[in-house]
């Protein structure tokens, strides 16, 4: 019984691409509820074997191993195989992607109703579940970097899914670009270790690099530097983080799935799943929770200035996965990989709640044109109070404060007062934003036609998946806390227990004041915010945290238009002028020749005869 | 047949080739576009008999052969050709079938 479930694994991620392949080859002849079942079914089945396995795991029938497929590339002593780890993080990972990933493609088939090319979208999320299913399994660097360039390709795909407008196409391209330069990092990282080690095996590498290097060595801190580089292009951390906003151009379920609970956090599963190279390089991990800390709050003054739904969330979900690295930083992957799991819970809840209203108010999305939607959407309401309590930590009942008090508790564990007092801080702005998005939503008067009129969304498709991922955000999904001990090594925090009380209360106050004070700000001093932003120094800053610090300005000046110019300037050059010597030629050519060529017989005939006279007079002669 | 020289029989080849060429050159009608092709090929051909004859050589009766066989092929195809050309266009002028150019 046990071998067979655990044989069952290769199906989470084949079921997918079955439905990837069934939906691209149908050529749009399934029809709307076709495309439906087939996108939803394939990983709905996939994450019933995954609860299949994960349950055999849990009971103990069947311990970590490592499922070899087959061989994928055999040259010589480089010989990765399609090999498949099963351990206690790779489980959790799997159970997010394709537990979360179902409820989000169930509830995508409401939010999709009457699109145009819904069958692409479905093909196009599948093929998404498939790479990120692979990345987390793949027991060697080289398959993990296959997922990790698919989810990157399906990220641009659906991040321009309404391709007729072309911003979105350069909302795509932007975030394909900035997580390449990332990409091409991890790719350096890969070939630094694979020349030191000779082989990609993620567990045999670990070994042959603790053996080979003490801590510290300059090689360790030079490969974790560049596989960090691949983990800040996809998880969006300061500097790469510039094209998640953008990429909220994307349909919410996208937005939800890719861009808040799954694709997003994969650098976070990187640097965990490489931790033992990671703790081989002090200094780069110590860099890993400063970036953390740094990004967490900057992502949250961002938040606190966006007037778009979407990019308050996308800001709010780059200071959470700051919170994440900040963790790891600290070296307490367990409470980090913890905070990924509830992260994935109320994220893709508020998205999809998101959602729901901006259906529901026809694709309003804009705050400053929403306001008092409580009476008419109240599943809607509800889910984003839920969903908002657990983002800003609320202490003891909701998900989000279990996970994110284990982080900042371990903060003061490692004795790194800078980095608690940033996420103390951070969490502070979480309240406050996550207040001024619900206030600006459902409180207040409409401000909008579409707003009065909205209409709230019917259905299972519609409320199932908002009602299970609220009772995930809630105290229940903290009780879902996988069990990493095996795959970690003891975080700092992990026999100390001075000061944890403290902590907790501390960061249970900063939580409550935040959304108390954000409360009263926005509830009732809504003018007097709106003069403060309007005028003086107040409207420097809400310009500047609305820029979201001014990155995209900086980066648009010292990278793409200097590189734009270099690229016209080398349009023309000489060597160019050269070949395209020939090209000239043969246009000239051919205006002579074609003009010989009128379609007129008897000219072709006397053409003929003047030339075979030529040849007699002149063969004559000679 | 032997009272006619030889230089007499290839002048009326020539003359009969150069009625042909020239009809081929100023016809505009495909039919006598053809036609001039015909004479030009029986031209030749007779050119093939006079030299066979006065030199008592039957090689020359033999490529004749061949000449009248390649005659016919090059009609039927020509023909057809016309036939379906004057479906086509509803006209056998040459000048006005020109869509073949440059």
């Amino acid at each position: 019984m046990m071998e067979m479930t655990v044989s069952l694994l290769p199906l989470t991620f084949l079921l997918p691409l079955a439905g990837t392949l069934l939906l691209a080859f149908s050529a749009g002849r399934l029809g709307e509820r076709g495309a439906v079942w087939i996108g939803t079914g394939s990983v709905g089945l996939a994450a019933l074997v995954t609860a299949l396995v994960g349950a055999d795991f849990a009971l103990g029938n069947a311990g970590p191993q490592t499922l070899t497929l087959y061989t994928w590339i055999a040259v010589g002593e480089f010989a990765p195989s399609i090999g498949l780890r099963l351990d206690a993080l790779s489980l959790t990972m799997l159970s997010v992607i394709t537990g979360v990933g179902f409820l989000i493609h169930w509830f995508a088939g409401w939010y999709m109703r009457g699109e145009e090319g819904i069958t692409r979208f479905y093909a196009y999320m599948n093929l998404f579940v498939f790479s990120m299913i692979l990345l987390v399994l793949g027991d060697n660097l080289l398959l993990l970097f296959l997922g990790w360039e698919g989810v990157g390709l399906c990220s641009y795909l659906l991040i321009g899914y309404y391709y007729q407008n072309a911003a979105n196409g350069a909302a795509a391209m932007k975030a394909f670009i900035v997580t390449r330069i990332g990409d091409v990092f991890l790719a350096v990282g890969l070939f630094l270790l694979f020349t030191q080690f000779g082989t990609l095996d993620i567990a045999e590498l670990v070994t042959r690099a603790t053996q080979a290097w003490s801590a510290g060595e300059p090689l360790a801190q030079l490969a974790a530097l560049l596989i960090l580089g691949g983990a800040l292009g996809k998880s969006a951390q300061l500097p790469l983080h510039t094209w998640l906003a953008d990429a909220m151009a994307g349909p919410t379920p996208v937005s939800a799935l890719i861009h808040a609970a799954t694709m997003v956090t994969a650098g976070v599963y990187l640097i965990a799943r490489m931790h033992g190279i990671f703790e081989l390089a002090p200094a780069v991990l110590y860099l890993v929770g400063m970036i953390g800390a740094v990004t967490l709050l900057m992502a949250g003054f961002a938040a606190l200035a966006q007037t778009d739904i979407k990019r308050v969330l996308a800001y709010s979900t780059m200071s959470q996965i700051g919170y994440m690295f900040l963790a790891l930083g600290v070296g307490a992957y367990s409470a980090g990989v913890f905070h990924l799991v509830t992260h994935a819970f109320f994220k893709a809840l508020l998205f999809l709640a998101a959602g729901a209203v901006i259906v529901c108010c026809r694709h309003e999305q804009d705050i400053r044109r929403l306001g008092g939607l409580r009476r008419r959407l109240p599943l809607a309401y509800l889910s984003f109070v839920v969903g908002g309590a657990a983002l800003a930590a609320l202490p003891l009942v909701t998900a989000g404060f279990y996970s994110k008090d284990e982080i900042l508790w371990q903060a003061l564990a490692a004795e790194q007062q800078g980095l608690l007092i940033a996420g103390l801080l951070g969490s502070l702005l979480t309240g406050l934003y996550t207040l001024r998005l619900i206030v600006g939503i459902f409180h207040g008067e409409p401000k909008s036609k579409a707003a009065e009129n909205a209409q709230p969304g019917r259905g299972p498709q519609h409320s199932v998946p908002l009602l299970v991922l609220a009772v995930l955000s809630t105290l229940l999904g903290a009780w879902l806390r996988p069990d990493l001990s095996a795959v970690f090594p003891a975080a700092p925090g992990a026999d100390a227990h001075a000061g944890h009380t403290a902590v907790q209360l501390i960061a249970s106050a900063t939580a409550i004041i935040g959304i108390l004070l954000g409360a009263w700000l926005f509830l009732t001093q809504g003018p007097k915010l709106a003069r403060l932003a309007a005028e003086g120094a107040g409207a420097f800053f809400w310009r500047w945290w609305h820029r979201a610090f001014g990155f995209d300005g900086l980066y648009d000046r010292v990278l793409v238009r200097p590189f734009l110019g270099l690229v016209q300037s080398l349009r023309r050059d000489w060597l160019d002028a050269f070949c395209g010597l020939a090209g000239q030629l043969a246009l000239v050519l051919h205006a002579g020749l074609s003009r010989s060529q009128n379609g007129q017989l008897r000219h072709y005939a006397i053409a003929t005869v003047v030339g075979a006279t030529l040849m007699v007079v002149i063969l004559a002669r000679a | 047949m032997s009272g006619i020289p030889m230089e007499h029989g290839l002048m009326v080849a020539s003359a009969l080739f150069a009625i042909g060429l020239a009809g081929l050159m100023v016809r505009r009608n495909l039919m006598f576009v053809l036609m001039s092709l015909e004479i030009m090929l029986n031209a030749a051909g007779l050119a093939f008999i006079v030299a066979s004859t006065a030199w008592a050589e039957p090689h020359g009766q033999v490529m004749y052969l061949m000449v009248i066989t390649l005659a016919a092929a090059e009609a039927s195809v020509g023909l057809a050709l016309v036939l379906q050309i004057y479906r086509h266009f509803r006209s056998l002028d040459v000048d006005a079938v020109s869509q073949l150019r440059g």
